[in-house]
């Protein structure tokens, strides 16, 4: 085990008492619990954990959170994880892992872990609980509202916790909200999508840090939908570096990160100490690792005159340099020394100076952290005075608080984020019953100097490793490339050079790439403004995304009452929409080929049945249901009579079919009508969109009832003598009894509906029951044919038999630019109606085209099973390219009842072309077709009386 | 995600409704009596305005009703709710 030369004596939010094991790319160390993998291996001495993914260059850890462009690890073990920043992994014992230079690997086995979603809802939701938020959270909770407080640390206390001295009322804080009745904190949860109408999604990680020990009763992650009447964003500040040469070695970190390990993970980052800043923050740092045994060689200042901060530091006995910068640093791979010079009105001067060091710290100011509030829709304001882009207007009930409006004291946070808590509650309709509670932190006497604006440090040597984006390798050279090629808009710019575009979305590098392309361009940074904000703020898992929606969960599967039944009849399933419909009933030995020709048989020369009840099934009522149906319909429904059936077609208003189905009048005013399985939703859509927005006056009601009804279909010349054995009070005879028309009489003692249609154009019957009578009346069916040698078919054989009579499956023949005209139905269109949905269009000159493509059977030579999809071309020799297509084949099948393969297809000008012979490319062969009608099997229609 | 304030059930998310275009498209009282031109722009011309817009919204996993809103399509703001038959609010 390797010891942890780095880590300091004592302090810190670590227990030294629960020292954990971990592997980083193959050797083995050891951690504390508290640390984050950086901060552990940081503590073993190790700051490289990889190369850049375009340059190949050492990179090391450079912050202490999110934004972490450079150390991003694979996770190998316990369950591997790609693209993790080592900055946010909380150390666990048994924690795998390695550096990734460029892409991560996902597991190739399933994840065991489970992941889930919560929805709520609250009043004043709170992102971020460092000490803007946590005033927030407890002022908005004082008034009563319900409060969530989300936060992705462990703890509260936010940038606190990177401090030297936490002040106790932030776990007092989070502890009060704990118990508050109304308020949830949400620890180790990342809000990570800002969407409309204050919905905000984030993920909360449960089990992550507990490696192998994560109870399997807990999910891992759970997606958290949150909806706000107020949001307050605190989500703080990111520290951003400074374009210098070599910027981006090892050993090169943000002075606020190694202040945070030094404070929360007692961790020293390095032995010596450069400090290179633009403004106050960063001699906090320089005083905490002065503390902490670290020996700070200089303080670099950017700055000619930097106020109280640097006259603190220079009593505690650091080297000051003001008006300095640092110009580059060497050292292989890590930092060892680093080089300043004087810096004058942007230009070097003076002689140089080499400071031995293994660790720079940069600060080049502070980015509010706008991504959500952006994201919201909110704009921002580039403000001169702290050298950063901060949130201005936003139509959605949401406010800033704290550093992420450009707050940075932490009187001003507190103060900011019990305001924006209040105010929020009250916009909620609360009231702040309490006054405020005081602040207890007290204001600094320090004088204190305004940050410098520093973007660029001029390179004599050039700006080939001035990096901007760590991540994408992009640096002050790329950009000057960009611009000299023209690019002016960030937009562009990010595009052309990736600046930005990585895992980590530019988090450190997006408004230091605004600032030196506005320094290339000699514009102003807010003329330039930044890119784009989009979710998420960090990435998500897929996995967590998905939560229990997945395998089975995924889509809901329906089934029919006899679903059990054909599962123990061995058969196979087909997904038609979200049913389980069975495809074909193999016997044994049987593939799918010989079962269905076997069903075939049965159907067209004995019995057979088959489960029907996934057709849609919709009732419609009232005193216009009739003229409602005629309406919808293209031929006319309200002559039917009651008792009988008849086969209609609906159009869209572009006049191209949408559905067909059958329709039975039940009585003068009720019909109960079907539609193809895949479609019953959306024609319940279109019937009620019609009722509701273009004839409110009409009477008349639609109800679904595909489940209130099994169907059987029972099919085949012997059909009649099943049923008539069956239903002793039906008289079954043809003429009592004709095709489509139906009769209600009891059926094996069920009481049953039995219509007289056909899909197949055999002699057949539609049975339909009550779902729970399902299973009897199958049965039965089942016995009383077995004599017979009763069939049970699914919907292979369905659509080879339909198939062989023309029948058309909408959805399959057809798409969107299908008339009924173009399928050889013109007479389901009526003539006399005055108009119905789709008729004008019927009279357009395009629907009226002869060359419009048309439904036609085709017989390939040498029986040939031609795969659906296929284009068909004229001649037997390919034309050049483009070439010609006179259509494509819908479907295709082998039949047994005409001994050969058929296909329908639609075909321009199909029926003029009835006797050509056409072709077919299949791969590199052109086969061969004779193009015929549609029906045929029985063109005559005589079998289907039996 | 949207809150769309349904007439008749109040606000609820946008899943839980369908889309329908733009509002206040009629059905032509005689479509025969239209030019081949007249029918297209029936069919297949829309606004497609930066700012108000009113629009059909089916509230199909709840009250199955359609009404109409008109949305600012360049922020999302629904500005006003009114059902089917009402006259469409003016929005100042």
């Amino acid at each position: 085990m390797t010891p942890q030369p780095f880590r300091l004596p004592d302090g810190g939010r670590i227990s030294r008492g629960a020292p954990l094991a971990f592997r980083f790319d193959g050797v083995a160390y050891q951690g504390y619990r508290g640390d984050t993998l950086a901060s552990a291996l940081l503590a073993a001495g190790v700051h490289q954990t990889s190369t850049s993914v375009r340059l190949g260059r050492p990179r090391g850890i450079f912050t202490a959170g999110v934004e972490e462009p450079n150390a991003i690890v694979q996770i190998e073990a316990p369950f591997p994880e790609p693209m993790l920043p080592a900055t946010t992994v909380e150390l666990y014992d048994g924690l795998v892992a390695g550096g990734l230079p460029g892409q991560g690997r996902l597991a190739t086995e399933p994840d065991p872990a489970r992941y889930d979603a919560r929805y709520a809802h609250c009043d004043v939701l709170v992102v971020g609980a460092g000490p803007a938020g946590l005033a927030a959270a407890a002022a908005a909770a004082r008034t009563g509202a319900r409060v969530i407080l989300a936060d992705d640390q462990p703890e509260p206390g936010g940038s606190l916790l990177g401090t030297a001295e936490i002040p106790d009322w932030a776990a007092e804080t989070g502890s009060e909200l704990d118990a508050a009745s109304e308020a949830r904190v949400l620890r180790r949860t990342m809000v990570f999508g800002y969407y409309d109408d204050n919905y905000l999604l984030a993920a909360e990680r449960r089990t992550n840090h507990l490696g192998s020990q994560a109870p399997s009763r807990l999910s891992r992650e759970r997606i958290w939908h949150i909806r706000a009447r107020q949001v307050v964003l605190a989500t703080g500040a990111h520290e951003r570096s400074v374009a210098f040469a070599g910027n981006d070695r090892p050993g090169v970190m943000l002075a606020a990160a190694a202040r945070t390990y030094v404070n929360r993970y007692a961790v020293a980052p390095g032995r010596r100490a450069v400090v290179f800043t633009t403004g106050d923050s960063a001699y906090c740092a320089a005083l905490d690792l002065a503390a902490a045994g670290v020996d700070v060689a200089a303080v670099v200042d950017a700055r000619p005159e930097p106020g109280g901060a640097a006259e603190r530091a220079a009593r505690a006995g650091i080297e000051v340099l003001a008006g300095h910068a640092v110009t580059g640093t060497s050292g292989e791979p890590r930092v060892a020394s680093v080089a300043v010079r004087a810096l004058c009105a942007a230009e070097l001067t003076g002689p140089a100076r080499e400071f031995a060091a293994d660790l720079l710290l940069v600060s080049g100011g502070w980015n509010p952290v706008a991504h959500l509030f952006s994201q919201a829709g909110g704009q921002l304001r580039y403000d001169a005075g702290l050298g950063a882009f901060v949130p201005d207007g936003c139509r959605q009930a949401v406010r800033v608080a704290g550093a992420a409006r450009g707050v940075f004291d932490l009187p001003g946070c507190l103060a900011d984020g019990a305001e924006a808590g209040r105010r929020a509650a009250e916009d909620a309709g609360f009231t702040a019953a309490r006054p405020l509670p005081p602040t207890s932190a007290a204001g600094s006497a320090e004088r204190s100097a305004p940050s410098a604006h520093l973007w660029v440090v001029p390179g004599p040597d050039g700006f080939g490793t001035h990096f901007v984006d760590l991540q994408r390798d992009v640096t002050v050279a790329d950009l000057a490339r960009a611009t000299g090629a023209g690019l002016r808009s960030v937009e562009h710019l990010k595009r052309y050079t990736t600046a930005g575009t990585a895992h980590d979305q530019g988090k450190t590098s997006g408004v230091l790439t605004s600032g030196v392309i506005a320094q290339l361009l000699g514009v102003e940074v807010a003329e330039l403004g930044t890119t784009t904000f989009r979710p998420p703020y960090t990435p998500v898992s897929f996995a967590a995304l998905a939560g229990r929606n997945r395998g089975v969960l995924h889509d809901p599967v329906r089934v029919t009452a006899l679903h059990d039944w054909h599962l123990a009849h061995g058969a196979r399933f087909e997904n038609v929409g979200q049913w389980h419909r069975p495809w074909y009933y193999p016997r044994d030995g049987e593939d799918m080929a010989a079962a269905v020709a076997r069903e075939c048989r049965a159907a067209r020369e004995g019995v057979a049945f088959m489960d029907a009840s996934t057709l849609g099934k919709i009732d419609v009522q009232g005193p216009d249901a009739g003229d409602f149906l005629d309406r919808l319909y293209t031929n006319m429904i309200s002559t039917l009579r009651v008792g009988m059936i008849r086969y209609g077609v609906m159009c869209r208003a572009d006049g191209m079919v949408f559905d067909d189905g059958t329709v039975i009048r039940l009585a003068e005013d009720r019909f109960l009508l079907t539609t193809t399985t895949g479609n019953a939703a959306a024609v319940l859509d279109w019937m009620e969109e019609w009722l509701q927005t273009e004839w409110p006056d009409l009477r008349a009601h639609c109800t679904s009832v595909t489940e209130q009804w099994a169907t059987v279909a029972l099919v085949g010349p012997r059909s009649r003598e099943v049923l008539a054995g069956l239903a002793p009070q039906l008289a079954v005879d043809a003429c009592s009894f004709p095709f489509m028309a139906w009769r209600e009489t009891a059926v094996a003692g069920i009481p049953a509906r039995v219509c007289r249609i056909s899909f197949s154009g055999e002699l057949a019957y539609e049975i339909n029951v009550l779902p729970w009578y399902a299973t009897a009346l199958w049965e039965a069916l089942y016995e009383a044919g077995r004599p017979l040698g009763i069939t049970p078919y699914g919907t292979e054989t369905m659509h080879v038999l339909r198939a062989e009579k023309g029948y058309p499956i909408v959805g399959q023949d057809t798409d969107g630019t299908v008339t009924p005209q173009d399928l050889g139905m013109g007479w389901v269109v009526s003539k006399k109606k005055r108009d119905f949905i789709g008729k004008r269009s019927h009279l357009r000159a395009d629907t009226g085209r002869a060359d419009r493509k048309q439904l036609v059977a085709l017989l390939p030579q040498d029986d040939v099973l031609l795969p659906e999809g296929a284009q068909l071309v004229a001649g037997d020799r390919l034309a050049d390219p483009p070439v010609p297509m006179l259509g494509h084949i819908t479907s295709s099948y082998r039949s047994v009842a005409l001994g050969r393969t058929f296909a329908l297809a639609l075909v321009r000008s199909g029926r003029e072309r009835v006797g050509e012979r056409l072709y077919v490319p299949v791969g590199e062969e052109l086969i061969p077709v004779t193009v015929t009608g549609p029906v045929l099997y029985d063109p005559e229609g005589a079998r289907r009386d039996g | 995600m949207l809150l769309i304030p349904c007439p008749w059930c109040g606000p609820r998310d946008e899943a839980e409704f369908g889309y329908g275009g733009q509002a206040h498209v009629p059905y032509p009282e005689d479509p025969t009596a239209l030019t081949d031109e007249e029918w297209a722009r029936y069919l297949f011309f829309r606004n497609n305005p930066k700012g108000p817009h009113p629009e059909r919204w089916c509230h199909a996993a709840g009250c199955r009703r359609w009404f109409n809103a008109v949305r600012n399509t360049a922020t999302n703001e629904i500005l006003a709710v009114y059902r089917v038959g009402e006259p469409r609010p003016v929005i100042v």
